[in-house]
């Protein structure tokens, strides 16, 4: 009896030492040097796996960081400058701050604004109807309205408007990782600064048509005319292809072109109420924007809520 | 037992109510929108400006690439304006408007109607012919067909297959020229050959147009080397690689060109144009186009001029039909819904057809059930429930691996589908994904 005991011991023991010494060596033979850095900067990020760095996800953005000779070229869009300054501090690296970016729609055209003149009743998915036509209304350039960028967005930052069937951006939850402007086929999403407090002034509109095919499709169009160009004083708008162009970084937000423009195309963002009454005329245009802009802040507002 | 392709295949109702309807000149519109892209490759360049007078036949636009075609004129008179023109891929592109006045042609076009059997010119001088003529593959795909009598280097054709096989249903097009300009297309055959420098020349014709298997069959004997295989009605017979397989029993391996096995393949249209450019001078610039559909009034053939928007078509043909659910450039399988009857006629446009309400709305997408019946009547051997899931998932990778590229977009399997699941949007999107990876790969 005693000897079973006896040898039942010494034979699972000398099992166990012998899966020892083979997991020792193995672990020895095959020992992968990881910088520990990598865990300590992998810490430092949002872990939200966006891919908006351009690397696969937070792991591999980590592994580039600790390899990089300087986070110039690195970016964490979804920690911004405090995430980068944690990375840095770990690293022992220097980083410079970047303006914080937000992300903008570029199509006002709702459906009050822009007529559909045919039904797509494909497959849902704005880049198969892209591929198929240029869209329900007469505007080939506009937004499609199916939502593949809302679909995109990791952040819950978007929503479809079901009035305008337009996508909405709520700002304060964007972290500009770009996933909507990419999924867009149209190209209309554009990844702008944030501003100082937030405000904004952009030409939300990407129809490169002539002037009169643009406005017959839609009344919000930027038509091209340059009347904001000739109000700029500070050289911040462009016009390219029959389509103003702000420079955010040009930009000195006085407004001015906003009243300016004919067909309501520039939008301003979080300013306040004008002082000055505009003319008849120049508030029938802007109550129109100005309505839609009301509702989607107060969507907005209600959603924060 | 009539040859066929071998792997899946469906067959729809044929509703060919056109094929016995001869072929009528379309009268010439008052203005024409000639797009500068009616071929696969790079658009064409515009030779000529606003105000300049043209005659019928004249090249207007250049050749602007190695994939590209020349556009003639296709009426006489004074350019309007170049301008953008919502064509049948549904965007604005740049088209030549003219204002039409009279019918001049070209002086150096024989406008004989008399058969012109005897040619004596060198391959190389009737492939120069053929790209002057801006001749394009008018079975739909419309790639320019020099590129296809030049195999690359290191390859050499063995046999000329001639498409004649409309499976498409509704479509009558071929057919009616088959019967009534089969001589000239056996000519325009004859000139292929020499281009190809092949003796045997096989045109295939589904058996249900046997009074044209008939009607060419009594032609052959002046015509050494050509011969007619009838086929099994089969959807998509009309597919190069499954016709090459249907006709000589050859299957062209996954990523290659016909020529890999020794075949090229040209349509029966293709073959009648080429017999007009090289033997009267007549570039391209008309078509014989169908007009179809099940409650159209007078469903025809037409001799359309490029550029002639299908309205004039639709009108000719009996009005729209209250009951108009789509318009349709080509066939119901293969074709595109067009958004406008502004769409001018392109080199492309073998029909249109008008189908009612019913019939044209998309039925509610239920789950897949796995009956794998996309799987059966795929004609490339592909699986596309499983495309069509990794297109959704943007697994662009797996995609290439199951062979999402040979897919020809037949759309046999969304035809099928018992759950009415759009397979072929997804496995196109699909497409345009891997073809994008491939690009950024390639840029490397």
């Amino acid at each position: 009896m005693n000897g079973v005991v006896i040898a039942t011991i010494i034979t699972i023991s000398s099992v166990g030492i012998i899966a020892a010494i083979i997991l020792y060596w193995a672990s020895q033979k095959f020992k992968v040097f990881e910088d520990p850095r990598i865990d300590e900067v992998e810490d430092a990020l949002p872990s939200a796996n966006c891919g908006g760095c351009g690397f696969p996800g937070c792991r591999p953005f980590a592994e580039a960081c600790v390899k990089a000779d300087d986070l110039e070229d690195l970016d964490c869009p979804v920690g911004g400058n405090e995430t980068m300054m944690a990375v840095a501090k770990v690293l022992g690296k220097k980083v410079s701050e970047k303006a914080k970016m937000v992300a903008v729609m570029k199509c006002n055209g709702a459906t009050q604004f822009r007529k559909k003149h045919t039904e797509y009743d494909g497959a849902l998915n704005c880049t198969i109807q892209h591929n198929l036509y240029g869209g329900e209304t007469a505007c080939q350039y506009g937004c499609l309205g199916l939502g593949e960028c809302v679909d995109a967005c990791g952040f819950d930052a978007m929503y479809m408007d079901p009035e305008t069937e337009l996508p909405v951006i709520i700002e304060d939850m964007c972290t500009a990782c770009g996933a909507c402007v990419e999924a867009c086929p149209k190209d209309i999403i554009e990844l702008r600064p944030v501003g100082k407090k937030s405000k904004r002034i952009f030409v939300s509109c990407v129809s490169h048509e002539k002037a009169g095919p643009s406005k017959k499709a839609c009344s919000v169009a930027c038509i091209g005319c340059g009347l904001c160009f000739k109000e700029c004083k500070y050289d911040a708008i462009k016009i390219e292809n029959v389509l103003a162009y702000i420079d955010p970084i040009k930009c000195v937000l006085c407004r001015k072109c906003v009243v300016v423009c004919p067909t309501s195309a520039i939008w301003e963002v979080n300013f306040p109420a004008r002082k000055v009454k505009p003319t008849i005329e120049e508030k029938t245009k802007l109550t129109e924007i100005k309505e839609i802009d009301l509702i989607k802040t107060a969507k907005v507002n209600s959603k924060k809520r | 037992m009539l040859k066929t392709f071998a792997k899946g295949g469906i067959h729809p109702p044929e509703n060919k109510f056109s094929a016995d309807k001869k072929v009528e000149r379309l009268p010439i519109p008052k203005k024409v929108s000639v797009p500068v892209s009616q071929h696969i490759g790079a658009p064409s360049k515009v030779i000529v400006k606003k105000g300049d007078i043209v005659k019928t036949g004249q090249l207007i636009a250049e050749q602007s690439g190695f994939v590209s075609a020349n556009i003639h004129s296709p009426v006489s008179g004074k350019v309007f304006k170049i301008d953008l023109v919502t064509d049948t891929s549904g965007y604005r592109h740049q088209a030549i408007i003219i204002n039409v006045e009279g019918d001049e042609w070209d002086e150096k076009i024989d406008r004989s109607e008399e058969l012109k059997k005897d040619f004596d010119l060198t391959s190389e001088e009737i492939i120069k012919k053929i790209q002057e003529a801006g001749i394009v593959g008018l079975g739909g795909a419309t790639f320019p067909s020099h590129i296809k009598l030049m195999p690359p280097k290191g390859m050499k054709s063995e046999v000329l297959i001639i498409n004649g096989v409309e499976c498409e249903p509704y479509l009558t097009s071929d057919h009616r020229l088959m019967l009534e300009k089969a001589e000239e297309m056996l000519v325009g055959i004859k000139i292929l050959m020499k281009a190809l420098n092949v003796k045997k020349a096989i045109i295939g014709i589904e058996n249900n147009k046997e009074d044209a298997i008939e009607h060419i069959n009594s032609f052959l004997k002046d015509y050494s080397g050509v011969e007619v295989v009838p086929l099994k009605v089969q959807y998509p017979q009309g597919g190069e690689k499954q016709l090459i397989k249907s006709v000589i029993n050859r299957e062209v391996p996954s990523g290659e060109l016909p020529i890999s096995v020794g075949a090229v393949v040209h349509n029966v249209g293709t073959a009648y144009a080429v017999y007009e450019a090289v033997q009267k001078n007549k570039p391209l610039f008309e078509r014989v186009v169908t007009i179809t559909g099940k409650s159209l009034k007078n469903p025809a053939n037409y001799l359309v001029r490029f550029g002639t928007p299908i309205s004039n078509l639709i009108d000719v043909a009996g009005g729209l039909p209250e009951d108009t659910g789509k318009i349709i450039g080509g066939g119901p399988m293969m074709g595109k819904a067009l958004n406008t009857t502004e769409v001018p006629v392109a080199k492309g446009t073998s029909g249109i057809l008008i189908l009612p309400k019913e019939e044209s709305k998309r039925r509610e997408v239920k789950p897949c059930i796995r009956c794998a019946k996309c799987i059966e009547v795929c004609p490339m051997g592909l699986e596309p429930y499983l495309l069509m899931t990794l297109a959704e998932k943007a697994m662009h990778e797996r995609s290439e691996k199951e062979d999402v590229m040979d897919c020809i977009e037949c759309g046999s399997c969304s035809y099928t589908c018992p759950s009415d699941r759009p397979l072929l949007d997804y496995i196109r999107l699909g497409k345009i994904q891997v073809g994008a990876m491939r690009r950024a790969k390639s840029m490397k």
